[in-house]
């Protein structure tokens, strides 16, 4: 067994014991943290595999901002978790069952059909222009790909991202009912006849009829 | 005793099974579910990977990338809707989600 191997088997225990704190854990920020080192561990794996750059992807993106982004939202809601695990344990056996059929079908299947691939094929040797062959770069080739042949599935990721970012803003802004800004657009849309209005009225005014100027005096 | 193509697929197929259990048991804590999501994907991106490593094709982590990126948008939005849902019910039970009697 070589260090590889040995590396692979350590990186997957903690994987697995990681990933099934994450569904047992009862305090959520547990969750979180354990869901951390499930990620940090899949980039340990992602390295082994000589996928380089997705693993540091992985770190920066995904324990750098998105667990973080949970692990803030977690920190600020305040879960009455007891609500949240009654009858927790309930479906626990059908559940076992179905995640052990899962993994037991699987693996076998997987471990019958692709044992036989053991070695991991060598990449297309890139060669430059004088011939020479170029020392392979996952970096390199991957930042190629996207740039070239995926270059409008990047530009949709990136619309889809920007998407996001205003959806998540639009529905978490509140607005303060009692400030009192000017609201700018308003003030931009006013206009003169809005504001002004002409009236025209008569000089003089009619002057009542002298009969019921009188009834009035009467009824005084 | 080398490694395989079939003991990676393996662990992204154990972990995929501990998310589907996950869902199970968490049915009613939103956060837990959301979380279990993400296992998946990253089981699915397991796959991927262990795939383009070992067929020698690039394509594959190409498509990591990008399940990645629609991984965060979706988790972004999904914690918002969650910080929304929390404000207006002071509650993350799935349970209390009726109102549209579905």
């Amino acid at each position: 067994m070589d260090a590889k191997t040995g590396f692979f088997y350590l990186f997957s225990v903690v994987l697995l014991f990681a990933a099934f704190r994450v569904i047992t854990a009862r305090n959520p920020v547990h969750a979180v943290l354990n869901l951390i080192l499930a990620f940090s561990q899949a980039a340990g794996i992602w390295l082994l595999l000589k996928a380089e750059f997705l693993g540091i992807t992985l770190v920066l993106v995904y324990l750098g901002a998105v667990m973080v982004l949970f692990l803030f939202v977690v920190m600020m809601l305040d879960i009455r978790i007891d609500t949240v695990r009654q009858g927790f344990w309930k479906h626990f056996p059908l559940a076992a069952l179905v995640g052990a059929i899962i993994a037991f079908e699987m693996a076998l299947v997987l471990m019958g059909g692709f044992r036989g691939i053991d070695e991991p094929k060598a990449m297309t040797a890139v060669v430059d222009a004088a011939g020479q062959a170029v020392p392979y770069s996952n970096t390199k080739v991957l930042g190629k790909l996207l740039y070239t042949q995926y270059l409008y599935p990047v530009e949709i990721a990136a619309v889809i991202l920007l998407v996001a970012m205003v959806a998540a803003i639009a529905l978490t802004l509140r607005k303060r009912k009692d400030t009192k800004t000017v609201e700018a657009a308003m003030q931009l849309r006013a206009r003169a006849q809005d504001r002004v209005e002409l009236v025209k009225m008569a000089v003089t005014r009619k002057a009542e009829p002298v009969a019921a100027a009188e009834a009035e005096e009467k009824k005084a | 005793m080398t490694l395989t193509l079939g003991h990676y697929l393996t662990l992204g197929a154990m972990l995929f099974a501990i998310a589907v259990v996950g869902i199970f048991l968490n049915r009613k804590n939103l956060i837990v579910l959301l979380m279990a999501i993400e296992l998946m994907l990253l089981a699915v991106n397991m796959n991927f990977v262990a795939f383009s490593s070992y067929l020698g094709d690039m394509h594959g982590q190409v498509f990591v990338f990008f399940i990645l990126t629609v991984a965060a948008a979706e988790s972004a939005i999904g914690l918002a809707i969650l910080v929304l849902l929390f404000r207006n019910k002071t509650s993350i039970n799935a349970e209390d989600l009726n109102t549209l009697k579905g």
